[in-house]
């Protein structure tokens, strides 16, 4: 899940996890910038290094989340595939940890991602496989597609060997039938350009492009007949006036000229909504609409983004 | 520069207007009065992504301009149409007049978008001879580190104002100043205040044992350290491949001639950003995140000794013109709403006022909140325009909102 910052991709990450959390699925919603935006939203405290269970779903799927910390992950694949032991301990008391992770370019991607690879292979006692579906609350559209094409940070630097070898892996399972980069916007300029270059970069990329999500979308009180009457004018401050006269707050010219003045605006924003809908309309991915929610997002409203999601067929 | 001038004992900066320790929310940022103080010589826009920060930047350098100062806005990664708007359509690293801006009042402004690669590859050339230069930059390492490392645009965008601030002064007097006043837009990072790190990270990986390590064979005997480094170094070996470790140790003994340079360069960003002519702004929208990450952004700041000027809060609903409270309207709407054509079209625009009141409440809540967390933080908020901003004339109105 990517997005513009604003337009609220981890939001939606959280409610396509539940929504994917249905009739006993079991699915990993992991970010990957140390933001704990998911904790934040989940109201629960800072997530470790750990997948925990921090929901449900309907029908009794759990939703399991995981800060994915760049050293961390270094560590564990260090431990895990070269069993360094002492080696693992002198690389970080030498500063090779931190110089791995912050500045050797395109190596903390290669974690990251490489993290997200391992939970999706991973396998239970029984051999089926331990999540049914991850969710990757991950970087903005402007980085989306450098973030999850490691192979090709990498390329220039490592040739052969093994770090090389888990970046193609990782890349094939990027580029793979099974993996979607949806894509968070608002109807707003900026949010639509950046879902359209994304989009662009993300297929030269060969990564796979899934679902325009339009968040944030507001239902307007003004139908589109009454949105003409006030634009001809048909709709004067007179005939408010008499209408409120049946309402307790009674007849007022005055008033009548500020709500026309706030419909007028109100129209020009709605319009340029709509100029921003039809520029998706050409996009050739299926776009998906989230209403605004108005009071803040809680619990509630997380299963309500969710039940919208899958209405809309993102299940 | 001298402290006097900017502030009155007592009284707070005089850009700021209200009591600074009266009662919560009281400070309101005059724009127009940091703008115009002519100790003001670089102002630093930071905030989360997607707060308006580059438009505000561009809209601060404009209106400066148009006051009489010689002005210099350095834009990270502008929308299209904004840069063009500033006749930006290239990214060449260099300054460019920006046609018609402040010629009136004697000021001018000037715009650039950065390019971080290109700004590397100058402070290599400029601090390397010719052929270490075109060694280090044709090393794979060098290559991936000034094209994707995660802290190298903010790292660059600091090493770029450092420069143009050399470049402002270089006229001498006053009166011969290139420019009298940088405006700065950062870039969005990944964590709010990457920006600030970037220097001192960048500093940790000269310094860093694992660097000196590298180095060490080619310094001579180091043996003390070799059975340690023995270890490391087929521990990455294994790891990344042997290749890898040797274009790092290649292009580290080349760049070991530059480290001094970087660092001085970097402390000297540090200092820069801490002196008594800069002014920090932090940029917001009224929603819970963007506050939220401001409140981070200013409690930073402070931490740092960073000069923080203010808060500028941007898309702030403002007051409807209709006076009429949102559940009144509401329930007037109810009434109406089994009525006749008119009457339903009438509901219709009653919701959309309840509506806006709603926002507004929200909005206005998020503020006080603000306010009252961090009383003495100056503020200012822009009304929403009803859309985009990509021209000049967009750029003023945000100005004249900034400062009205």
């Amino acid at each position: 899940m990517t997005g513009k910052g604003g337009t609220g991709k981890t939001t939606v990450a959280a409610a396509l996890a539940i929504s994917l959390a249905t009739r006993g699925r079991k699915v990993l919603l992991c970010e990957v910038e140390g933001r704990q935006g998911i904790a934040r939203l989940f109201d629960v405290p800072p997530l470790p290094y750990e997948e925990r269970e921090i929901g449900v779903g309907h029908g009794g799927g759990q939703v399991y989340a995981l800060a994915i910390d760049a050293e961390a992950a270094l560590m564990e694949y260090l431990a895990m595939y070269y069993k360094l032991g002492r080696a693992g301990k002198a690389l970080d008391k030498f500063g090779v940890i931190d110089f791995a992770t912050t500045i050797a370019p395109g190596v903390r991607d290669v974690l990251l991602t490489g993290k997200v690879y391992e939970a999706g292979r991973r396998r239970d006692k029984d051999g089926g496989y331990s999540y049914d579906a991850i969710v990757v609350d991950a970087p903005p559209t402007g980085r989306i597609s450098r973030f999850l094409n490691v192979n090709n940070e990498v390329a220039g630097l490592a040739k052969v060997g093994p770090i090389r070898k888990q970046a193609d892996a990782v890349t094939t399972m990027m580029q793979g039938r099974r993996t979607a980069v949806h894509l968070v916007t608002v109807l707003e300029e900026m949010p639509v350009q950046e879902t359209l270059d994304a989009i662009a970069d993300l297929r030269s990329a060969d990564l796979g492009v899934g679902n325009v999500i339009v968040n944030q979308v507001r239902q307007s009180p003004l139908t589109p007949p009454a949105q003409d009457a006030i634009g001809s004018g048909r709709l004067d401050a007179a005939a408010i006036s008499a209408s409120l006269a049946k309402t307790s707050i009674g007849a007022s010219a005055e008033l009548g000229v500020g709500l026309l003045e706030e419909g007028a605006a109100h129209a020009v924003r709605q319009e340029l909504q709509t100029d921003q809908r039809k520029v998706l309309a050409g996009v050739d991915t299926q776009v998906i609409e989230l209403a605004y929610v108005s009071e803040g997002i809680d619990m509630g409203a997380l299963y309500d983004l969710a039940l919208s999601l899958r209405e809309q067929g993102l299940q | 520069m001298t402290g006097q001038a900017r502030t009155t004992p007592g009284a707070g900066p005089a850009w700021v207007r209200g009591g600074t320790g009266g009662g919560a929310g009281k400070a309101s940022l005059d724009v127009d009065a940091l703008l115009t103080d002519p100790d003001t010589q670089i102002i630093v826009c930071c905030g989360s992504g997607g707060v308006g920060k580059t438009t505000t930047a561009a809209a601060l350098a404009l209106r400066a301009a148009e006051q009489g100062r010689t002005v210099c806005v350095l834009t990270i990664d502008p929308a299209r149409r904004l840069a063009q708007s500033m006749g930006l359509t290239e990214l060449d690293n260099v300054p460019r007049p920006v046609a018609e801006a402040g010629a009136e009042g004697g000021g001018s402004l000037d715009a650039m978008m950065l390019d971080m690669k290109r700004t590397f590859d100058e402070v290599v050339e400029a601090h390397a001879s010719p052929e270490k230069a075109k060694q280090i930059l044709s090393n794979p390492f060098y290559v991936a580190l000034s094209s994707s490392f995660a802290g190298t645009q903010e790292y660059m965008a600091m090493e770029k104002l450092g420069q143009l601030y050399d470049e402002a002064g270089a006229g001498s007097a006053r009166a011969g100043k290139r420019w009298d006043l940088i405006v700065v837009d950062t870039p969005p990072s990944r964590s709010a205040l990457d920006f600030l790190d970037a220097p001192e990270r960048l500093s940790s990986l000269l310094d860093g044992r694992f660097i000196k390590l590298l180095l060490a064979p080619a310094r001579g005997p180091a043996r003390f350290l070799s059975a340690g480094f023995a270890i490391v170094t087929n521990a990455l070996n294994k790891v990344l491949g042997a290749q890898v470790l040797s274009d790092v140790q290649t292009f580290v003994a080349a760049f070991d001639t530059l480290f001094g340079g970087f660092r001085q360069r970097a402390d000297a960003t540090f200092a820069l950003l801490q002196a008594e002519g800069t002014a920090f702004l932090v940029v917001a929208a009224p929603d819970p995140d963007a506050m939220r990450e401001a409140a981070y952004f200013v409690e930073r700041l402070t931490h740092e000794d960073m000069p923080l000027a203010g808060l500028v809060v941007n898309r702030v609903t403002d007051l409807p013109a209709a006076m009429l409270d949102a559940s009144e309207a509401e329930s007037a709407a109810r009434t109406l709403d089994s009525g006749a054509e008119t009457d339903q079209q009438v509901a219709g625009l009653l919701r959309v006022h309840a509506e806006r009141m709603l926002v507004r409440a929200r909005e206005q809540k998020l503020k006080r909140s603000f306010s009252a967390a961090h009383p003495a933080v100056a503020t200012v908020s822009v009304p929403a325009l009803a859309g985009d901003v990509h021209d000049l004339e967009g750029l003023r109105q945000i100005g004249a909102l900034l400062t009205a």
